[in-house]
């Protein structure tokens, strides 16, 4: 069966014109595409990450809901409680399982053998960590967002039934509101920098079960550490500005901003720090060692 | 096995008790000869022990002195509680009307009134030797009432019966001890008569609504009570505490001295009272906060005083030391590193291949899996055991070192903390085998112990959720097995804010303990029948 001529004419014309430009990102797909395509086709063709990215939106919602649910505001108190945040405490759950979904990218490959596979096919080792970290970042960014924006909603709704009425200083939470959509914002993307935190931590450690106790005894830490050191201020103070969840935490925070020990965009900014230290640590491992 | 298969052969074994035993080296050399996981071992032992002397020795705070005075550092500036007879810190300060009495003998009293003082605006902190704006009311705890005590010595043995605010007559002994007598609160409508006899070491206690008809409330042994003791009226008001449960943030609020004032008559006693006179000071008035004073007027005593007789519950804001309890906060560390090591342990035979080795050497696959648990269990128990047993002992020294105060606990409790977080680690590795097992892959494995075990504790000490949300969540999962590490009681007679965060479990310690080993023991179960049915 042939194609009628007229049409092939056409889609040869509309190739020649963009020539100059599809050449270049051929040239550019060459480089990254199959890599990320490989990465894309072993994530999207085994069960785990999916039901492990739809774990992340329900518990993150589910969590949220119900802490929400359980806080009241009675009438005649006067209630200092960070409403955003409030319906973000999911997150401090979900994370978890984005760690896992993270470190299993890389260490399930290790545990299977198939790393050995995967480096011969695509000899750039960089390459394969970056196609890695941008396909999981971006699941985890979608999924993300869908749980920030189901939080919010179920904060929304259940909120104002609580006593935190836009009468006693309680606006309805609302994207429109600058400081709630940094903290809605700021919490889709720690999720997306623990991602790459735990797939840095796993590709220096290999092994799953190392890796994910190593990020989530990282991650624990200082909740923990804080609790009990709070009667020396130095220490928790340090504790609060340099510990990764801690810091990128504060992104979440819309009231009482003068008296935080760091800034919410800085302390994102911490945890980005410890992710790309990982991610740079874990790209050199991959280097250097054999696989 | 059919007649016909050849038995494998074993020189100089049997099967039963030796084959167990057997198994039980063989899976000791298979974990012995792993270095990531003697090393991972190492880790959780040092984990525990570095993160607690970490946090004993970062507590050493510096205090603002009540005077005004300039900040100071370490014990100058701070009271330390005395020690009771149990070995618990206490608090013993009181208002004491008191004379000698030699020997066997008793007191009687009637009781007509009950009144007090308040901080005028709960939201005002008031300083000790601020001049205190008050108004009229009690706290719930506010007691007064007959006391014999060893020696007005601060921390020494007592018995005492008492009227209460809101908690009805009361004896209570040596700090710890409270039971209760008639209900209800005392007025000039409905008096209340008290009375002590001493006979001996025992002291017994009753009340009376009308000085005819008496009920023993109780009797308690104070053993090695000296044969003179100070006997007399007493009055205490534990401090006004307003505090509010932040979410997210823990507890805020005042903490200031209130004050009570109960009016006595019909005083009389028997037995051998030396003569000489009534005398009325305050007990253990360290740093001159005390109020209080009397009037006797004919048999009238009108007796105000504040503080409280009782133990010290810890882990409260402004607390001037740090628990035993908190140097173990690398327990979770520890466990952390210990799950990864337990799951490892059998995951790590499915990923090589090794299981099927290992089920065909011994066939009895329950045992394989018994032999893993205790195995694991048992060096998870040795390194939980080095871990807490550095963190405390080292943990105390450290703190005292860097000026800060331990509270004491008496030494069965230590014991108990100690040996009590081993077997949390112990059995938290077991629950980390058992679903290694089941679920195969480690990376599951690990990350449902942990989140089981970890994450409501977090929750909870951390005070990210309500009490009440993290109370649940303390008594229902893994995490319960906490409680092993509550270092003193929750007493219904102190009125404090016990949330886990301060160190107090929503469980009894072995309670919260068996919780857990209920989990690990039926994670096993399932293990094991898991493990028969399944093809290796």
């Amino acid at each position: 069966m042939s194609e009628p001529k007229g049409r092939v004419a056409v889609w040869t014309e509309e190739r020649r014109r963009s020539d100059e430009g599809r050449q270049r990102l051929k040239a550019a797909r060459r480089r990254a595409g199959p890599t990320l395509h490989a990465e894309w086709t072993k994530l999207r063709t085994v069960s785990g990450p999916a039901w492990l990215l739809a774990g992340t939106i329900v518990l993150i919602v589910a969590v949220s809901a119900a802490a929400t649910a359980a806080v009241k505001c009675p009438s005649g108190t006067a209630c200092a409680v960070d409403t955003p945040k409030l319906s973000l405490t999911g997150i401090e759950f979900g994370q978890a399982v984005v760690a896992i979904l993270a470190v299993l990218v890389i260490s399930g490959e290790y545990s299977t053998g198939m790393i050995r596979i995967t480096l011969t096919a695509m000899p750039r080792r960089s390459a394969v960590l970056a196609a890695k970290a941008v396909i999981v970042a971006g699941l985890v960014l979608a999924a993300g967002t869908i749980a920030v924006g189901g939080s919010l909603l179920a904060g929304r709704v259940i909120l104002p039934g609580h006593g935190f009425t836009p009468g006693r200083g309680f606006p309805l939470l609302s994207l429109a509101d600058g400081p709630t959509l940094r903290a809605a914002a700021g919490s889709v993307l720690y999720l997306a920098l623990i991602a790459l935190l735990s797939l840095g931590i796993a590709t220096i450690v290999r092994e799953s079960a190392v890796a994910i106790g190593g990020v989530l005894g990282l991650l624990y830490l200082s909740p923990i550490i804080i609790s009990v050191v709070a009667g020396d201020p130095v220490w928790s103070h340090r504790l609060e500005r340099y510990a990764p969840m801690s810091a990128g935490l504060t992104i979440q925070d819309t009231t009482g901003l003068r008296g935080l020990p760091i800034s919410p965009w800085g302390g994102l900014g911490v945890l980005a720090a410890w992710a790309a230290a990982a991610m740079l640590v874990g790209g050199l491992a991959l280097r250097l060692r054999d696989a | 096995m059919s007649a016909g298969t050849v038995a494998p052969h074993r020189p100089g074994q049997q099967t039963g008790r030796d084959g167990f035993a057997q198994l039980l080296r063989a899976e000791w050399t298979k974990f012995r000869t792993v270095r990531g996981w003697v090393i991972g071992t190492l880790v959780a032992a040092l984990v525990t022990a570095g993160l607690g002397l970490f946090a004993a020795g970062a507590t050493s705070s510096s205090c603002q002195s009540t005077s005004g005075g300039p900040a100071r550092s370490g014990q100058g500036c701070m009271t330390i509680p005395p020690v009771g007879p149990g070995g618990e810190a206490v608090s013993d300060n009181f208002y004491f009307v008191r004379r000698p009495l030699a020997g066997n003998g008793s007191i009687t009293v009637r009781i007509t009134s009950l009144t007090g003082l308040l901080p005028a605006n709960p939201n005002t902190p008031v300083g000790p030797n601020a001049p205190i704006d008050t108004r009229p009311g009690l706290v719930p705890w506010a007691k007064a009432g007959i006391i014999i005590k060893e020696s007005t010595q601060p921390g020494s043995a007592y018995a005492a019966m008492m009227v209460t605010a809101d908690h009805g007559v009361r004896m209570q002994d040596d700090y710890t001890n409270d039971t209760a007598g008639q209900v209800g609160a005392v007025s000039p409508a409905s008096p209340r008569w008290l009375r002590l006899t001493r006979s001996g070491d025992t002291i017994t206690g009753y009340d009376s609504a009308d000085g005819t008809h008496w009920t023993q409330v109780g009797a308690v042994r104070l053993a090695g009570l000296p044969s003179t003791v100070q006997a007399g009226l007493f009055a205490a008001s534990p401090a006004y505490q307003a505090i509010s449960e932040n979410f997210g943030g823990g507890e805020s609020g005042i903490v200031a001295p209130s004050q009570d004032t109960a009016v006595f008559d019909h005083l009389s006693r028997s037995g051998a009272w030396p003569a000489s006179g009534w005398t009325g000071d305050y007990v253990d008035a360290a740093d001159g906060s005390g109020i209080g004073g009397y009037h006797q007027a004919g048999g009238r005593f009108a007796v105000t005083g504040s503080g409280d007789i009782a133990p010290v519950a810890t882990g409260q804001a402004g607390d001037v030391g740090t628990t035993i309890t908190e140097h173990l906060v690398g327990t979770f560390a520890g466990l952390i590193a210990m799950i990864v090591v337990a799951t490892i342990f059998i995951t790590a035979e499915y990923r090589r291949g090794l299981i099927r080795l290992t089920l065909t050497a011994s066939p009895r696959r329950g045992r394989v899996l018994a032999a893993k648990a205790i195995v694991i269990g048992s060096v998870a128990f040795g390194a939980g055991l080095a871990g807490a047993a550095a963190a405390v002992i080292f943990g105390a020294q450290l703190a005292s070192a860097r000026g800060s105060y331990v509270y004491p606990v008496p030494w069965p409790t230590e014991l108990r903390v100690v040996v009590g977080t081993a077997l949390l680690i112990a059995l938290a590795a077991v629950l980390a085998l058992a679903l290694g097992t089941m679920l195969r892959r480690s990376a599951a494995a690990v990350t449902l112990v942990i989140v089981a075990i970890i994450l409501p504790y977090i929750l909870g000490v951390a005070s990210i959720l309500p009490v009440s949300a993290s109370d649940w969540l303390l008594r229902i999962t893994p995490a319960a097995a906490f409680a092993i590490q509550q270092a003193a009681p929750q007493y219904p007679q102190v009125a404090a804010l016990y949330s886990p965060s301060s160190g107090y479990f929503p469980l009894a310690p072995w309670v919260g303990l068996a919780v857990l080993c209920a989990y690990a023991a039926l994670a096993l179960g399932l293990a094991v029948v898991l493990l028969r049915r399944r093809d290796a």
